[in-house]
Order: structure tokens, then sequence, then C-alpha cells
């Protein structure tokens, strides 16, 4: 007999909704209706959508020499970029499958966003590596396949490693997704008339929520979280073994990997912020997501900007204290080199301003994490700015360092990447249900005849 | 004896409710039972009697494949044209245990959703004849089959519980 109290299901989070059925009315108005201001940011991706591809496609056409790269910094701004977007990507991971196992009750109202986030952060983290190739008709290459002269990739390459982890990723971060809007998408349907009902019968699969399929659904959903959790904090690994494997000062550091997965999920849980706070006030969500939901994600966000700072200071340390000449260099460089401001902003925004968030004030004051949390996105993109381009740009012998420059192109192609992650984070949002109808009513209190305690007759 | 069986959908406001009446239809042994709920509800699954679910051995299955697969597909590739790179061996064991354990996920990943497709009976094409709007959005339901002659007995159960609504219809006996 059901006799969880208010306080036991979680109620506290969410106390001004009443009626399980007021999440749908609440969640679903959302898909109803565009107000102007989804227009308006709508256009302004659409554009920058525009931007991106005129940018890569003048690359294609006229070659890569468009691009800043060359003999020594071959790695620029594209695979800066990349980690970047393979690291937003981290968050929606560790939100919906890490906090799920740990029946973290806070997660529901952040996850579906968080985890849409991901999906789309690797879509974007994705085409990078097809614009770095530069002749991208020949990207299937990285594919293994049984080709004419029998030859298969060097499975002994971080890269090779790379494109197995980040296509598992999107994968599986697509396919979770995708499975835990399904009981959303047959509440749409219900809720709606139409097309948008045909459109909604289609993608829901006839889900009807009966006792059978929640039962497989929920084992399902389980099994999907556990192995997405260890899935989350090898992708970012992988990617740190891009760097570290290689023995370029500044790179070659056994600290990369945590170092990698920390920042991602520092990097991602900014993004949440940055993203949820427009959308919360424009669709109304104020309800749904509470500055208790704000002070959740703050608090992850200092912990691991905490772990972040603690590799900065050890990479230093560690440079010092090998008493190497070459590793030394690189990180003197690295503070006060050509690329000095780089490391300087990095070092402010993921060491100096996530300080503000030890303050509770600070923590719930919904403008200030999101000013926070855009100076932290700012701080991780040049992060691995640095890590790419400092360390390439002053090797070991004197007479190969160089100075790399941004081109416009990659310009074009960097800031379009943030429209092209943002036209599908709204159409998204227009298209499915925002906030995870079924898995909110997990956490509210069940609505009952007797009260509990009361003899079940 | 070839009688049509009676199907009866009830809809329920209260979480007690439903879960009074499916013990209820279970206590009076009828057992073509089916609860509808806007979202997972142990209490019912509980009522109902639920045990393991089949889909970890699909997960399971589909894990082991995927490691099996990651070795032996870098082990072969590495045999089948072998070159020297690195002055690590042909076959390098440590950096094939990325390959295996991301394919490990993928595999284990997809036999998951397609043992949660088959196990749930997803895409579920046939017209939802015995189903409710209300099922998503806060109410609870059961249907349930019974013969004609034990109908009025069950339809007793259902009603004890005050369900917000009662409604008979069948459906084609389902695979």
């Amino acid at each position: 007999m059901p006799t969880a109290t208010r306080t036991e299901r979680g109620a506290l989070t969410h106390p001004d909704i009443e009626h399980l059925g007021d999440v749908n009315r609440d969640i679903l108005k959302i898909l109803a209706r565009p107000g102007k201001g989804w227009w308006a940011l709508f256009g302004l991706a659409a554009a920058g959508v525009g931007l991106f591809f005129f940018s890569w496609g003048e690359q294609i056409y006229k070659g890569i020499g468009l691009s800043g790269l060359n003999e020594p910094v071959g790695w620029g701004v594209y695979i800066t970029s990349f980690v970047f977007w393979v690291g937003i990507a981290h968050s929606g991971t560790l939100i919906s499958a890490i906090l799920f196992l740990f029946r973290a009750p806070w997660r529901q109202a952040v996850y579906r966003t968080a985890e849409a986030m991901t999906v789309f952060a690797v879509m974007t983290a994705g085409l990078f590596p097809l614009i770095h190739v530069g002749r991208v008709w020949h990207a299937y290459w990285l594919i293994p396949y049984p080709n004419s002269r029998f030859l298969w990739p060097n499975f002994r390459s971080p890269l090779v490693w790379d494109v197995f982890a980040v296509t598992t990723y999107f994968t599986v971060s697509a396919v979770f997704f995708f499975i835990g809007t399904i009981p959303d998408l047959a509440a749409a349907r219900d809720g709606a008339r139409g097309l948008r009902r045909k459109l909604y019968q289609v993608i829901s699969m006839g889900w009807r929520g009966t006792d059978r399929q929640w039962h497989h659904f929920g084992k399902a959903y389980i099994f999907l979280a556990a192995l997405a959790t260890p899935l989350v904090l090898s992708v970012h690994s992988v990617v740190s073994w891009d760097f570290a494997m290689a023995i370029v000062p500044g790179w070659h550091a056994t600290i990369f990997a945590p170092y990698f997965v920390a920042g991602a999920i520092y990097s991602g849980v900014a993004m949440v912020i940055t993203l949820i706070v427009p959308m919360r006030k424009i669709f109304g969500l104020e309800a749904y997501v509470t500055t208790k939901h704000f002070d959740a994600l703050a608090k992850l966000c200092l912990l691991t900007s905490l772990i972040v700072l603690y590799a900065y200071l050890t990479e230093f340390f560690m440079a010092w204290y090998s008493g190497e000449e070459i590793e030394r260099t690189a990180f003197w460089n690295r503070l006060f080199g050509d690329y000095w401001w780089a490391t300087w902003i990095m070092l402010t925004c993921n060491g100096l301003v996530p300080i503000m968030l030890w303050f509770r004030r600070i923590r719930q004051s919904i403008p200030a994490l999101f000013v926070i949390s855009i100076f932290v996105n700012i701080g991780m993109w040049f992060e691995r700015y640095v890590i790419v381009v400092t360390s390439l740009h002053h090797e070991y012998e004197p007479w190969a360092w160089g100075i790399y420059r941004p081109s416009l192109t990659e310009m074009g192609i960097l800031v379009g990447s943030f429209a092209w992650f943002g036209f599908w984070f709204l159409l998204f949002t227009r298209v499915l249900p925002p906030v995870a109808i079924s898995e909110l009513k997990e956490v509210l209190p069940p609505p009952l005849r007797r009260r509990p305690g009361e003899a079940h007759s | 004896m070839n009688e049509p069986n009676t199907g009866i959908l009830a809809g329920y406001e209260y979480l007690d409710s439903v879960v009074g009446a499916i013990e209820g239809l279970k206590k009076a042994g009828f057992k073509e039972l089916r609860a509808y709920s806007p979202y997972p509800e142990h209490h019912i699954e509980a009522a109902m009697g639920y045990g393991q679910s089949v889909v970890r051995v699909f997960a399971l299955v589909g894990g082991l494949t995927g490691t099996a697969t990651g070795f032996a597909f870098t082990i072969f590739t590495s045999m089948d044209w072998p070159l020297v790179t690195g002055g690590k061996p042909i076959v390098s064991i440590p950096a094939y245990v990325v390959i295996a354990f991301e394919l490990t996920v993928l595999f284990g990943a997809l036999a998951t959703v397609i043992g949660l497709f088959i196990n749930a009976r997803l895409p579920w094409l046939k017209p939802n004849v015995v189903y409710d709007p209300e099922f998503s959005a806060g109410r609870y339901g059961i249907y349930v089959e019974v013969p004609p002659t034990r109908a009025d007995e069950a339809r007793r159960i259902l009603t004890e519980q005050e369900p917000a609504e009662l409604r008979e219809g069948t459906e084609a006996p389902h695979a």
C-alpha cells in the first residue's frame, strides 16, 4: 500500500505543482505556441548556420590554406572547438545517467535539457574533425572498412580511438535521449491535434504506459545509464589521450584524463545553466526549475572548478619539480609567452570567478549564475586553446617555433558552430517536451484517496 | 466456452485505488490484467508481481559481444597486414582495450534497446482502442479481460475502488 509522504517523494523541490495532469498542461503548452522571442532567436541561429556553412564551403572550395593552420601549429581553433564541444556534451550524460544512478532527486527538472544539449553538442563536435581534415570527401577513411588495398586503421593511434569513442558516444547518447523521451512523446500525442498528433503518433511508437511497458522501460533505462556512465568518463579520457600520448611538452602528462573529464563536466554544467536560465524565463517554468535546482547545479560547478584548478596547479608544479628544461620552459611560456593572455583568461575564468560560488546568495541568484556560467564557457574554450596552441607553437627546437593566428574562416566556423548548436536546441524546445514529464511525476507526491497511515479497507 | 471475453477498462484518479483494484482482481483469480500509469509507479509494479526483466540478458549478451568484437576486429586487422608502428608489438592488447571498451558500450546499449522494443511490444502499430488519453496525464487505469460469466464479479471489484471512469470494450488478442 502506498504510504509515501510528501517529503519522501521529493515534493519539496516542486511545491507549486498540485496535480499530475498540471505537468502535462504546463510543459505541453510550450510546444503549442512559438513566441516572438523564439522566432527572433531562431532567425539569428539560422543566419549563424548560414555563416558556418559559407565559411566551411569556402574552405572546401579554396582549400585548408584559408585557415591559419601551418607548421608548427597544425592544430588550432578546430581542434580546440572539437574538445570544447565534446566537453560541453559531458555534463548532459552526467546529469542524465550518473545522477540517475545516484538517485539525485533534483536532476528530473533539468535532465531533458541537459541530455538534448549532449546530443547537439556531440553533433557540433563531430563536425570539427571533418572540417579539420580539409579534404572532407576523404573523411570516410577514418572508418575501418575492407578496402581494395587491405589497409586497416592503426588501432594503436589515439586518433582512431577517438573515432570509436565519439561515434559510440553520439550513438549511445542519442539512443538514451530518444528512449527517455518516448513516454513524453505519447503525452504530447494525447494532448495534440491534427498534423502534430500524427507526428507524435509516429515518433512515440504507440507507447501506452502499460505496466509491462514501464517494467521493461525502467530496467532498460537503468542498463543504459549504467553503460553511459563509464562511457562518459572514457570519451573525454580518450580525447585527452589525443594529446597525452604525444611527447609534446605541455601535453605528455598522466593527469590529462581526469583533468579533462573534470573540465568537461565543469564546462557542461555551466552550459546547462546558460541554456536553462533563458528557457525558464521564456517558457514560464519557474515552478519546475527552482532556485534549489540552480543551487545544486552551481555546487556541481564549484566542485569541478576546484578539481580543474587543482589540475592547473599540479601541471605547473610538476613542470617545475621535474627539473626538465623543456617542460619548465613550456609552462613558463604559457604564463608569460606569446599567448599569455589566453592563459590568464583561462586562469581567471576557471580559477578565480567560480570562487564566488562558495556563497549561497550567489548560488541562488539566477542573474549572477548566468553571468558566471558565461565566464566559465569562455574560460573553458580558452583552456583548450592554451593546451593546443601554446604547446605546439613552442616545442623542442627553437628554430621550429612559430606563431599561429586564427583566420577569419576559422572565426566564422567557430561562431557558426554556436549557431548550429543553438539551431538544433531551439528546434528541440519546440518539438520535444523540454522538461521530462513522466520522470517529474515520479518525484511528485502521488494522489491518494486515503491519508497515508489510514487503515486500508 | 468459445464465447468472446469481455474487456473492462477502469480509470482511477488515485494511486491507492488502482493498487487496491489490482490486488482485489488478483485475489479473485483474474489473470488477464493490464495496468496503465502516466509514470513508472513501483507500487503498481509490485502489485502486478513483476520479477526481473529479461532486458538484462540483452544488455549482458550485447556487451559481451561488443567486447569480443572489439578484440577480434583489432587483432584480425593487425595480423591481416602486419606492420610495426611505434616499436610496439603487432598485437598491442592495451591499446585495443580502448576499442573493445567502446564497442562493449555500443553493442550493450543497442542490444538493450532491442530488448526493450521486443519485450515492451514497441512499436505498437495497432490503433489504441483500449486506452484513454488521460493515462498519459494524471490518471491510472486497469484493463481486465474476463469470461462473460465472471464479468459482474470483476466489475464489482473495480467499482469498489470508485473509478473515475468505467467502460467496456475488447481488443483483438495481441501477440
